[in-house]
């Protein structure tokens, strides 16, 4: 990779770029909670664009917003040309099956299925017949290095062996876009290299677009860019750095 | 760093000539200085002097006739030794990004200065932070007119972009480290320099809250 695209981590593109994914102005209550306050961001098709923040800063409720899993009380999500968050609940989680994949810090993983049935379950529900769907999750599995974990339950494999097994299943309906919550942070950190390395190597070799969260800066050091949250806002620290450049 | 070590233990391997152990050296050591010949040359001949290796005959190659060492007996004693020996925990923290930190809080909680005659160099750095792991630290005299204030340390701005040149090292260490075919003593060297850019990094993360709360006191606006 070239120096100069290493030297800085814009908080947006000037190269003229239209982003897959876009948020403006986002506000986001819990309750009496002001989670997000106005945080805006974009993310570029084929990026991996890492957030950061301390705990608290509202970074998962951002993700939930993008990827349309949480309505904003105010602000915009556009995800390549239409506005996320006014469409209808239907045509949202039809979205969400076929464009994006999710990967959270643990737990996704159906405890009574195998590695490859949990891999097949995004393609059986989008039709595909099982014998198809299973041929296609194996290639994923290996993809992630986990072949011959097919056979095991999340509860028989390692941390980083189900969080790999997590990302291939959020990889294997090819979507555009994939949102991992803290993905590493309940791995030590040869596991935690495994796993972003996997991660980091098949977005770019797909195309797919990730966005990171992660308070950890070596995991965050495997993204294109970072920007930071702040008390539910995109760090006015960035802006005024960027500004200086 | 123990140079002398460091060749006994390239020694370790088999008799080799100076070049080869520089060669060696830089290949082994990535992210480390490269070893000057000359550094490599002396080295040896304390070595010798002090029994530690011993000169191997000589290998010409069809070139230039060069000298052959290799370790003796109590040279891989004393490698033995030296690689089980505890190294004290860093007793003495000096570093330059914690330097410039305090002494810019001690110039921000200090008088404000008055602006001295046009001639007065005042030293601004040109080096941006970001654009390079290694910025010169030289750093180049400006000179200002008399009517302009003099500029006042920023600690917090400061730490900010000393973390944006610090990410941007560190995926430039990542890139490298996770390259298909990348070799053991890259990964090791590249994971050694990440961990402690990182150890920075949190510091620099902490004292920038510590001084976004100290401020809060003073001027609780
Ligand atoms: N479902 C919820 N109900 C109430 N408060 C919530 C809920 N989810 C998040 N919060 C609060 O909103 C703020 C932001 O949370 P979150 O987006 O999870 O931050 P982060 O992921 O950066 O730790 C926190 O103060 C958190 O306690
Ligand atoms: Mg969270």
């Amino acid at each position: 990779m070239s120096s100069t695209s290493m030297s800085s981590t814009p908080m947006s593109r000037t190269d003229g770029a239209v982003p897959i994914l876009a948020a403006r102005g986002l506000s986001k209550a819990h309750g009496e909670t002001r989670a997000l306050r106005g945080a805006s961001v974009e993310l570029y098709a084929g990026e991996i664009l890492a957030v950061t923040g301390a705990s608290g800063s509202g970074k998962s409720t951002l993700l939930h917003c993008l990827a349309g899993m949480v309505r904003p009380d105010e602000g915009s999500v556009v995800y390549a040309g239409q506005r996320l968050d006014r469409l209808p609940e239907a045509r949202l989680s039809e979205l969400r099956r076929t464009e994006f994949g999710v990967v959270f810090q643990f737990g996704q993983l159906i405890p009574e299925l195998t590695a490859l049935d949990n891999t097949s379950l995004p393609l059986l529900l989008a039709g595909a017949s099982r014998k198809a769907a299973h041929e296609q999750a194996g290639e994923w599995l290996e993809r992630f290095g986990v072949r011959g974990q097919e056979g095991l339950r999340p509860g028989e494999m390692s941390g980083g062996q189900a969080q790999r097994v997590a990302l291939a299943r959020a990889l294997v309906t090819g979507p555009k876009v994939v949102f991992a919550d803290e993905p590493t942070g309940a791995l030590d950190s040869l596991a935690s290299e495994q796993v972003m390395t996997a991660l980091a190597h098949t977005a770019r070799e797909t195309g797919t677009a990730v966005l990171l969260i992660t308070h950890d800066a070596q995991v965050a050091a495997y993204a294109d860019r970072e920007v930071w949250l702040r008390d539910g806002a995109v760090s006015a620290d960035a802006v005024a750095l960027e500004a200086t450049r | 760093m123990s140079t002398r070590h460091i060749l006994l233990g390239l020694l370790a391997g088999g008799p080799s000539h100076g070049y080869d152990l520089k060669r060696r050296h830089d290949e082994r050591f990535p992210q480390a200085r490269p070893l000057a010949y000359g550094q490599v040359y002396t080295t040896l001949q304390r070595l010798v002097r002090d029994g530690l290796a011993e000169v191997d005959g000589t290998d010409s190659d069809g070139g230039p006739e060069r000298t052959l060492y290799r370790s003796t007996a109590e040279g891989a004693k004393e490698l033995a030794g030296w690689a089980a020996e505890i190294t004290p925990p860093a007793p003495f923290v000096t570093n330059e990004i914690f330097a410039k930190v305090v002494c810019a809080i001690l110039a921000a909680a200090g008088p404000t200065p008055t602006p001295g005659p046009a001639s007065t160099p005042v030293r601004i750095s040109t080096a941006d932070p970001a654009s390079s792991a290694d910025p010169d630290p030289d750093p180049v005299p400006m000179p200002v007119p008399a009517a302009d204030p003099v500029p006042a340390a920023d600690p917090a701005r400061y730490l900010i972009a000393q973390r944006a040149a610090h990410m941007a090292r560190m995926r430039e260490l990542t890139a490298v480290k996770t390259a298909p075919g990348a070799d053991l003593a890259t990964v090791l060297s590249a994971d050694y320099a990440l961990n402690h850019l990182d150890a920075d990094l949190r510091w620099m993360t902490t004292t920038a809250a510590r001084l976004t709360t100290l401020t809060a006191e003073v001027d609780p606006t």
